[in-house]
């Protein structure tokens, strides 16, 4: 990607958050909790696209979003920390840290070996936190309201702002992936993804490439985590349940791989469909989401990345 | 051991079970030579390329790369220490393009302060242009390589191997799966993207007339051991290689 094209990707990224921050004004309060949610989902679905780009699928993101949500938590409740930019910021390396301890055993897996092993942690941690009384068990706690450079906002605007704050991290954090991905190791990712043993041969380390992306994942998943306990004003076990890691993997193939943008937009319609047929149909909504995942796999494999990679492929030739 | 030895196996022993795949090898390689390894198939040649750049270990023996023993390293560390190798199947990243292949191969060849920058920089794209055009891939840099031919696949495996600049390209059966007619025009062009600078090139090939015209030493192998080394017409000479790797014995009785 040239130079020009990076200035319009910060421009043109700028501007969409701005769109989105005004938008956030016009629509109800219960989309922006919806688009809230979806973006909280998406950052760990983008984490996991990051792995994908690699090679690999987590099954146990939920792991890394649990801890994020009780990091939160926690430095809420026991050390009064309440700013939500600071939350989430602080889950962020955190979990990121704690990926990074995790992912030189991870890295040494692949295919469903990773897969299950990261399971198997997220099961681990759920197993550890229904059972330790003083965090809530199996019922969670409740999370301090959140506050912004100080100011705690009231009942009525403090989902608007979290959505804003959400918007403004979760855009830079979009920009900063899409310059890792068009980076040198960004690129050996899509390469060890084809052809582990043609990168070692050409002189690098597929296993450093699985480490430093489960650590983005990581961090990733530890934002959301932290981005979905605030929105909730609640954390519980389940985060890190594994029908919950599923649902980022769902995310995750309906995005597919190609695109950063494509994540939140599919992680959004997770949330509609949740929404719209928790609603309606509310004791099948699973059979809802099976279907729509199905169809989806089968008429877009690709994911919907494929439809914004074609776009901006054209944009480009047509530059040209 | 000569005083350009830049790559040398003293006592080198492999087996797979049974199988002796080594048997005591001792090679010395110079500085810009042009080696090429014969003998028929299991004669022990790609067991000996796939020590020399880590894939396998010796069971007994040390390999030495500018003085330094490689033995027991990586094949990523023996990349990075200056030996780069071609594949008899071409290992290239099938659902890219060319000139995504050579931009990746040169990403793993940058040093870390340049690791995070924009890839598709100016600058690299000029690199990348300049290998194509020694390879003569111009025509091919923006097809996908899963549609490429197998001569071309050839050429960007081995121009991969070469972004790095090694000190030495091993090359495993470069015409190998090539037809009759593009085997010398396929090793002209290797030649002349390798000639000036002063590279060690070492490769495996079947066909004599090959090793013959593109190579200044002849090692030839059989059940694991060299049993013939020099130049081209000592070598083919030989009557242990004309036995064990050519055929092309004298025949004494008639049927």
């Amino acid at each position: 990607m040239s130079e020009k094209l990076y200035n319009n990707l910060l421009f043109q990224s700028i501007f969409l958050m701005l769109f989105l921050i005004l938008v956030g004004l016009l629509i109800p309060n219960w989309l922006v909790f919806v688009i809230t949610k979806a973006i909280a989902y998406g950052l760990v679905g983008l984490g996991i696209i990051t792995l994908m780009r690699g090679g690999l699928v987590s099954f146990g993101q939920g792991f890394v979003f649990g801890i994020g949500g009780y990091t939160a938590g926690l430095l809420g409740t026991q050390a009064g920390l309440t700013d939500a930019m600071l939350l989430l910021f602080v889950s962020f390396l955190f979990t990121g840290l704690v990926g990074l301890i995790i992912a030189p055993l991870l890295a040494r897996y692949r295919d469903i070996f990773f897969a299950m092993l990261s399971l198997a942690f997220s099961m681990v941690l759920y197993g550890i936190l229904i059972k330790i009384d003083a965090i809530g068990g199996s019922d969670g706690f409740v999370l301090p309201e959140s506050t912004y450079f100080g100011i705690k906002p009231s009942s009525e605007y403090a989902d608007y702002l979290l959505y804003v704050v959400a918007i403004i991290m979760t855009g830079f954090i979009s920009i900063l992936l899409r310059y890792y991905y068009d980076s040198t190791p960004g690129l050996i990712a899509l390469a060890v993804r084809e052809n582990e043993l043609r990168v070692e041969y050409l002189g690098s380390s597929a296993f450093n490439v699985a480490v430093l992306n489960f650590t983005i994942a990581a961090g990733l998943g530890g934002m959301g985590g932290a981005l979905n306990g605030i929105a909730l004003g609640h954390i519980d076990p389940e985060f890190t349940y594994w029908t919950t890691s599923g649902e980022f993997v769902f995310i995750s193939i309906l995005a597919g791989y190609l695109s950063v943008p494509a994540v939140f937009l599919a992680a959004l319609l997770l949330e509609l469909v949740r929404s719209f047929s928790g609603r309606y149909f509310p004791d099948t909504w699973q059979l809802i989401l099976g279907l729509f995942l199905i169809l989806s796999i089968i008429f877009i494999p690709s994911g919907i990345g494929s439809f914004f990679k074609q776009f901006f492929d054209r944009l480009k030739k047509s530059n040209k | 051991m000569s005083k350009q030895s830049l790559l040398r196996a003293e006592n080198v022993n492999k087996s797979f079970g049974a199988v002796v795949a080594a048997n005591n090898i001792n090679i010395n390689i110079d500085k810009g030579e042009k080696v090429s390894l014969i003998g028929s198939n299991g004669a022990g040649k790609t067991t000996f390329m796939n020590m020399v750049t880590g894939y396998l270990k010796p069971d007994t023996g040390n390999i030495y790369l500018k003085n330094e023993e490689i033995t027991q390293l990586d094949p990523r560390i023996i990349t990075q220490k200056g030996i780069s190798r071609s594949f008899q199947i071409p290992q290239i990243f099938e659902p890219m393009t060319a000139w995504e292949n050579l931009l990746i191969a040169l990403g793993t060849s940058q040093k870390k302060h340049s690791y995070f920058k924009n890839a598709r920089s100016k600058e690299n794209a000029d690199f990348i242009d300049e290998i194509l055009n020694r390879f003569a891939l111009n025509e091919f840099a923006h097809r996908q390589v899963s549609e490429l031919p197998g001569g071309v696949r050839k050429l960007l495996d081995i121009a991969m191997a070469l972004v790095r600049k090694p000190d030495i390209l091993l090359l495993d059966e470069p015409t190998s799966g090539v037809g009759a007619e593009e085997k010398y025009p396929l090793m002209d062009t290797i030649a002349k993207a390798l000639s000036g600078q002063g590279l060690t090139v070492i490769f495996v090939e079947h066909d004599m007339d090959i090793v013959q015209n593109y190579s200044d030493r002849i090692i030839a192998f059989y059940q694991g051991a060299v049993i013939a080394d020099g130049n081209g017409n000592t070598v083919l000479n030989d009557s242990n290689v004309k036995k064990y790797v050519t055929g092309k014995t004298e025949v004494k009785a008639k049927l």
